[in-house]
């Protein structure tokens, strides 16, 4: 088993709903597989979650590990921790992969640590390459390359776990595309029996209250968003206004959201959402790095700033010098004309 | 009248560069970072969670001993601590422990809780803002063989042998009741840090780890010399222990970067540039042709 080097991807679901990033993971883990000339597996956790296992495997997954048991059906540490531990450990991959989700994050660091495996955080691109190690010069063939911003965001480091399998990592939502789902694909379903242990009941779930996102920046084709240099009431009225017009979502820097004139779910970088939207109109941000990580993969940037030095101007494609309370009625008013 | 116990709580906290203010002078020229240009303090959510074990202990009583693993420099994290309340605090500290990932790292904490014995709470916050990884919590948890409430925001009640906590995600929360001893991480919307107490600051002032002595005694003349300074501090408990590898009970494989599963392959200074840009001009003409050039690129519908 262990020489296929197969790339597993938990499938985090709630209420019977696949998370959004299993789902990039699996095409993901279509893409290393391929290049590892190895398989997909998925490990689908739940109470009577087998009709997801179709979703799964038409994105990808050549074998889906099901274990389905009454103390499944709401996500708790130690009792997924005991269901997937269990399936590695007979199974052995040779990468696993988890979104970098509330449960992925409380999830993947316990189960490293039982297995004595590395773990990488929050990668931003995995990547199949060689590795020497600097203490004995012994060559690792074909290991993961775990991309991850580190420092706030000021530099990027590519980690490798060279010795310990699997080679594990988490990563966030909206980072990888998730390909079309390919109804022609064929997987195989493996049932797995979970043996529980008393300890494993140690914390209850009493209740869970979740919304749905108001905002979907993701998936969103234009972001207009605000930062420090939109400092009043009209000039955001602005930016909702030219969002609305162009069919797109207000987006913001971690400023305006301190500033309080929006909720912390528009703030885009990397403590918020990583966006690639096909415009992005950055008005009145000064483009500190933490907020560049989360949007310099869109398509098309304008930058509108009042500094000419500003550092958002070094990514930006359109650069307007000026002040938004004038550019941004300016855009308006282009638009509008444009409608007509 | 009914009885209520105490309990006895560990903290886990961090150094961490503010990674937060990164400024002009910290990004030089070549694209390289000039560390020594971030000021060092305390992890903002390690304050998050040093408070909640603090509240616990002025409602119920009991103590709250503060750990940390760094460089010697991290003894004013502990300072910090102790002029916020905390009863008891150890630094552990070791050249064999540098270059440790979160694995190594947890296992270093997982043995110092051990040495420090009964406790019925371990925190820590979410994260540290240096990694952002916000997985030391976890695994140590997982090593102590106990379990674990991330995202914990606050504590709903605590009774005889059981704690329930609300835990705080972006998009809801959920309800947990846990059997003690448990670990939680902290986040940032759990409470308003207390800031240090003016008493407790005058009284652990001196309080020092024997790296720190040969300082104290430039500004302490009175002290002949350092045994003097160190009988002095041992007295009124102003000594800050520091714990290294022969002071626990330890595998030393496990330690540092020989401990460590994960190793750095590389590392890239963020230089974001785009070679395709135009200025276009604030005026009615410059936006007009801007749209115009949009609508015709079809990136504007």
């Amino acid at each position: 088993m262990s020489d296929q080097r197969n790339v597993w991807i938990f499938i985090e679901q709630e209420e019977h709903q696949i998370a959004g990033v299993s789902l990039e993971l699996l095409s993901k883990g279509s893409e290393i597989a391929h290049r590892l000339g190895s398989q997909v597996w998925a490990v689908l956790c739940g109470w009577q979650v087998e009709d997801l296992v179709e979703q799964v495997i038409w994105h990808g997954a050549d074998r889906v590990m099901l274990a389905e048991h009454p103390e499944l059906q709401v996500y708790r540490t130690l009792t997924y921790c005991r269901a997937i531990i269990q399936v590695v450990q007979a199974s052995k991959p040779y990468i696993f992969l988890m979104g970098a989700t509330p449960v992925g994050r409380d999830l993947a660091p316990r189960i490293a640590s039982a297995l004595k495996v590395g773990l990488t955080a929050d990668c931003t691109d995995l990547l199949i390459g060689d590795y020497t190690s600097k203490k004995d010069n012994t060559v690792y063939k074909d290991l993961l390359y775990q991309v991850r911003p580190a420092f706030g965001g000021n530099i990027i480091a590519t980690i490798v776990n060279p010795k310990t399998r699997p080679q594990m990592a988490t990563v966030r939502e909206g980072v990888m595309r998730c390909n079309q789902p390919d109804y022609t694909h064929q997987g195989v379903v493996e049932k797995v029996d979970v043996a529980f242990e008393s300890g494993d009941f140690a914390l209850q779930v009493l209740s869970r209250e979740l919304r749905e996102p108001t905002v979907k920046l993701m998936d969103s084709p234009v972001i207009v968003a605000a930062g420090a240099g939109v400092d009043s009431r009209e000039e955001f009225e602005l930016v909702r206004e030219l969002a609305s017009l162009l069919g797109g979502e207000v987006g913001a820097s971690r400023a305006a959201v301190d500033a309080g004139f929006i909720s912390r779910e528009h703030q885009v970088g990397q403590t918020g959402s990583t966006v690639r939207p096909r415009l992005y109109i950055a008005a009145g941000i000064s483009g500190a790095i933490q907020h560049l990580a989360g949007m310099d993969q869109s398509n098309k940037i304008i930058a509108i700033n009042i500094d000419p030095h500003a550092p958002i101007f070094q990514i930006a494609n359109y650069r307007i010098v000026g002040d938004v309370a004038e550019v941004l009625p300016l855009l308006i008013k282009s638009l509008r004309e444009k409608a007509k | 009248m009914s009885f209520t116990r105490s309990y006895q709580s560990v903290v886990l906290v961090k150094q961490v560069p503010d990674t937060r203010n990164v400024s002009g002078n910290v990004m030089t020229a070549d694209g390289t970072m000039n560390r020594s240009a971030l000021p060092a303090i305390f992890n903002p959510e390690d304050l998050n969670a040093l408070e909640m074990a603090l509240s616990i202990k002025d409602q119920y009583g009991g103590s709250v001993t503060v750990l940390s693993m760094g460089p010697f420099q991290a003894a004013e994290v502990l300072r910090q601590a102790l002029f916020r309340g905390a009863d008891r605090v150890v630094l552990l500290s070791d050249r064999k422990f540098a270059g440790a990932d979160t694995q190594a790292t947890s296992y270093v904490l997982k043995c110092a809780i051990d040495k420090l014995g009964e406790y019925d709470f371990v925190f820590c916050g979410q994260q540290a803002i240096d990694g952002d990884t916000a997985q030391v919590g976890p695994q140590v948890a997982e090593k102590l063989g106990i379990p674990q409430i991330t995202y914990a925001e606050a504590i709903i009640d605590l009774l005889e042998g059981e704690i329930v906590v609300r835990r705080a995600f972006d998009l809801g929360t959920e309800l947990v009741r846990c059997q003690l001893p448990c670990l939680l991480t902290v986040v940032s919307t759990a409470n308003k840090p207390r800031p240090p107490s003016a008493r407790k600051r005058i009284e652990f002032k001196m309080a020092a780890i024997p790296h720190e002595y040969p300082r104290l005694l430039n500004q302490w003349v009175e002290f002949r010399d350092e045994q003097a300074l160190a009988k002095y501090l041992e007295q009124r408990k102003l000594n800050i222990e520091v714990w290294g590898a022969a002071d626990l009970d330890i595998i030393e494989t496990n330690l540092g970067l020989a401990g460590s599963p994960t190793q750095v392959y590389k590392v890239n200074y963020v230089v974001l540039e785009t070679t395709d840009s135009k200025d276009i001009q604030p005026t009615p003409e410059g936006i007009q042709a801007l749209i115009t050039e949009l609508v015709q690129e079809y990136i504007v519908g």
